[in-house]
């Protein structure tokens, strides 16, 4: 009943458009406390994000990020899982393409390395769901609690091998070395000067591009290919699945393999692309954050592209209010984009009676106002 | 129209118990009540019949303080009340039966009738008036219970005999039972209507609904239709029949029962032999089930819901594995040591029309044709070296529709946005697409209107003649007497008996039902 109340375009677009207006008022209001006016505020963080071409340039870098998190929390929604281990999981990502680099930079050009940091980038990512995908298939531990616990254990294993392993001898800082100048992703700028375009340096790097690509994929494996029917169908109705003949322990292996890799492919960007070698707490929230795009993003590729370019947009426009206005800090931004979460992820709901209402009254307004019309 | 005989002869006699003006009740743009209009006398049987979804449970909650009416009055003894929760509903004196009971399994009954209606904080003082009170209850309504029996020892009849008590307890003089004989056998429902003559005869007035219009003939003093949220007529039931009312319920006129000739079974499809089953908790849901089902033959299967209907569908669909005993189709045996999934059984030409169509039989969020696919989607019609064919499969969507004619014929429309009639022939088509040799069906008709019913039972007749073994597995007695050319009957995970359709009638089924066999039946079938 609920589905036929609004048509579904309110649904998908109206309905977060109204969520993130909600979260920005409170924001405003947040911002009205400390002095500082909001509309200069969003002026000033809006031109910071989409400005000038390096503003643009971070922007999307940081987007890049949300796509492979945002996406791998799709994938294993769409099939009823809750993976919140995007953050371990992008962890050990960036530890393939790291040691892939490590081990190869000096001898293998780049376009003979990138395909191998990208296998590496999912293999360790997949390889590192796999445990908590086995446990829920075949053992009935709860994947939330599994991954989550998960995103420790990364934490711990890569401090060890940065302290104890990677570490440059008579170094201080838990870092590897910089990987060879060959090895590193071509950065956008770089990228538009092959062809002939000039574009101020960011970080933004190849990496955004493989992200859109996965979406694309993404979405043609779940909508149009049988296994993304049974990944559906399990997700929507696990009993009518087993009904169908989906053999779902398997599946749920499946899912998880692929969704780790996507979270592990954001180590490309951060590693490869971004600081160039390998050092401690690169995914810095990207993989929770994650949720919030997948939810945002309605669990569908192109809407996980616009909410994720939304978070670039709240990074990077934050990061210049907060150099622009002494009374906002970065922690302050943080806040914001915990509204945002708060509005379109804790509190999705919260809106749809509401909005229906006003829907349906319009629409008795408009079909009355045809009425008057016709009798007139 | 809403003023009928009856309403200006018997209002002469009686005061009016319930009166409702002009109800009316939007939900969005779904308009489930227009103008309602209806006058019970006290001290009467009124029965609602109407169609899943013709807005009978709307108004009812409507009564019962549930729902607020956008529109309209209600006056209970003649006085116009606004009922804004069931709390005060309860408190002018009505009470409901809901078809799926309310009550807390592990207390004892006394326990479950003072439950929201204790007097203070020590319960004691509570139970003891209750006991009294309901030992008058008793005695008065012929409403026999152990009061001190838990809840889940008692039978369903049992049961719903509490939540009658519980209502009258709280002081209800006009009674609503939603669909109360869906989960009784014959027996228990004759003794529900006798229950109800003693209600009215006290003075209690019985609002009863329900979508059987044999239990409205024999049991109800006037009958009032309803049809797509319209009250469409009101008819003392001495002067009415089957036929006028199905027809006024449809719109239409309806044959209801299926025309057959005998059949002539063949060969045996499929049997099984000591079929047991033990679920998760140790209990055996089925006992040494040896059956068969052969060409050209429906077999029915009769009882009480909850006594091992579903899990053998499920052991034949491939759903479950047996924990003892063994499935033959064919040359295939299916055991413990040999279990199979749902694709196995597809691939031995077993069909499955699942018991419950909204949690297997489709997918909710699904469109029409991604759910037109359920259990063949990776056949290799639907799918190229990697990606599926959208448009094939949107084509043979259509071409089922067309076939089965499912409305609105839209491929692309969410599954949930059909009619349960629809859906269900949506499902029966796939299923049927497939030329299955053996078909299994559970509660084909459930929740589906009478035209959609009528249609159905008369293309599983067509199956059968074209020489296919069907079992067929209902709630509705009289679809699997109407249907079948056997009958098998279980109680509690066993088969109590086997009986030809053409000499079964509806009290011996009911007792076998109820596991007492029938004495020619047991010299027959000693032991079981």
């Amino acid at each position: 009943m609920n589905d036929s109340k609004i048509p579904s375009w309110v649904n998908i677009f109206v309905l977060p458009l109204i969520n993130i207006m909600f979260a920005f008022a409170f924001a405003a209001g947040i911002f009205l406390a400390v002095d500082v006016n909001p509309i200069e505020a969003a002026g000033v963080m809006v031109r910071g994000a989409l400005g000038y071409q390096e503003g643009i340039g971070y922007t999307l870098y940081y987007a890049t990020n949300f796509i492979f998190t945002g996406l791998a929390v799709a994938m294993a929604f769409s099939a009823g899982l809750f993976n919140i281990g995007g953050e371990g999981q992008a962890y050990m990502g960036g530890l393939g393409v790291g040691l892939a680099c490590l081990a190869l930079d000096s001898t293998l050009p780049f376009w003979a390395l990138l395909p191998i940091t990208m296998l590496a980038s999912m293999l360790f990512g997949a390889l590192f769901a796999l445990i908590p995908a086995y446990l829920q298939a075949y053992r009935g531990s709860h994947i939330v609690i599994t991954t989550i616990m998960f995103n420790f254990i990364a934490s711990a294993l890569m401090v060890y091998l940065l302290v104890n392993v990677l570490k440059l001898e008579g170094q201080m800082a838990p870092v590897s070395r910089v990987f060879e100048d060959s090895a590193g992703l071509p950065m956008f700028h770089e990228m538009a000067a092959w062809f002939g375009f000039s574009f101020s340096q960011s970080p933004m790097n190849l990496s955004f591009f493989i992200a859109l690509i996965c979406c694309v994929l993404v979405w043609a494996l779940l909508w149009r290919t049988r296994w993304g029917y049974a990944i559906r169908a399990m997700g929507a109705s696990p009993s009518a699945a087993e009904y169908g003949g989906i053999n779902y322990k398997k599946l749920i292996i499946v899912v998880m393999l692929i969704s780790g890799a996507l979270s592990g492919m954001m180590g490309l960007n951060e590693v490869q692309g971004y600081s160039q070698q390998l050092k401690l707490d690169f995914v810095a929230g990207y993989g929770f954050t994650g949720i919030a795009v997948c939810l945002i993003g309605r669990s569908h590729p192109i809407g996980i592209i616009l909410a994720s370019i939304l978070f670039g947009m709240l990074y990077q426009g934050g990061a210049e209010l907060s150099f622009d206005y002494p009374n906002i800090d970065r922690e302050m931004i943080q806040v914001v984009q915990a509204l945002v979460v708060l509005f379109s992820g804790a509190l999705a709901l919260m809106l749809v009676k509401p909005t229906e209402k006003l829907f349906v009254f319009l629409d008795q307004k408009k079909t009355a106002l045809a009425g008057t019309k016709a009798e007139a | 129209m809403t003023m009928s005989i009856y309403a200006k002869e018997k209002s002469a006699e009686r005061p009016t118990a319930l009166e409702l003006r002009g109800i009316d009740k939007k939900f969005g743009a779904v308009h489930a009540n227009k103008d309602i209009c209806l006058k019970i006398p006290a001290g009467t049987i009124h029965g609602i019949i109407g169609e899943n979804g013709a807005g009978k449970s709307t108004l009812m909650n409507i009564i019962y303080g549930f729902y607020t009416a956008d529109k309209g009055e209600i006056l209970i003894d003649g006085i116009e009340r606004k009922l804004a929760n069931s709390k005060e509903a309860i408190s002018y004196g009505i009470g409901m039966v809901h078809q799926h009971f309310m009550l807390v399994d592990n207390f004892t009954v006394l326990e479950n009738v003072i439950l929201g209606a204790e007097e203070g904080g020590i319960l004691k003082p509570s139970l003891r008036k209750a006991r009294k009170e309901l030992e008058r209850l008793a005695k008065e309504y012929q409403l026999d219970v152990p009061l001190d029996s838990l809840i889940e020892e008692l039978s369903v009849g049992l049961q719903q005999r509490v939540e009658i008590l519980k209502a009258l307890y709280r002081g209800a003089k006009i009674l609503i039972l939603d669909e109360p004989t869906g989960v009784l056998t014959p027996q228990e429902t004759e003794h529900l209507f006798h229950i109800f003559d003693a209600l009215r005869a006290q003075g209690v007035t019985i609002l009863l609904i329900t979508h059987k219009l044999k239990e409205i003939l024999s049991a109800t003093d006037n009958v009032s239709v309803m049809r797509q949220g319209e009250m469409v007529a009101h008819r003392v039931t001495a002067n009415t029949n089957k036929e006028e009312l199905a027809e006024l319920m449809v719109g239409r006129k309806v044959r209801l029962k299926a025309e057959k000739s005998d059949a002539k079974p063949t060969e045996v499809l499929l049997s099984t032999d000591k079929l047991t089953y033990t679920d998760s908790m140790g209990v055996d849901r089925l006992k040494e089930v040896s059956m068969e089902i052969r060409a050209g033959e429906v077999v029915g299967i009769a009882g009480v819901s909850g006594n091992g209907q579903s899990e053998l569908l499920s052991a034949l669909a491939g759903l479950i594995t047996p924990t003892r005993g063994s499935i033959k189709v064919g040359n295939s045996v299916i055991d413990a040591n040999n279990p199979t999934c749902a694709d196995g059984m597809r691939k031995l030409k077993v069909g499955h029309i699942p018991e419950d169509r909204l949690v297997m039989g489709l997918i909710k969020s699904f469109t029409a044709e991604e759910s037109a696919i359920l259990g063949h989607h990776n056949q290799a019609q639907y799918n190229g070296a990697l990606f599926n064919k959208p448009k094939f499969i949107t084509s043979e969507c259509k071409r089922l529709m067309d076939e089965w004619d499912v409305r609105p014929r839209d491929p692309k429309l969410k599954s949930s946005l059909f009619s349960g009639g629809n859906q269900q022939k949506l499902i029966i088509a796939r299923e049927v697409d497939q030329d299955p040799d053996i078909l299994l069906i559970g509660q084909p008709t459930r929740g589906v209107d009478i035209g959609a019913i009528e249609f159905i039972h008369k293309r599983i007749i067509e199956l059968r003649e074209q020489g296919k073994g069907i079992l067929l597995v209902s709630v509705e007695l009289d679809e699997v007497m109407s249907l079948a050319d056997r009958i098998i009957v279980m109680f509690d995970g066993h088969i109590v008996g086997e009986v030809d359709a053409n000499k079964a009638d509806e009290k011996t089924l009911g007792m076998m039902m109820a596991n007492i066999l029938p004495d020619e039946l047991a010299s027959n079938k000693g032991g079981q």
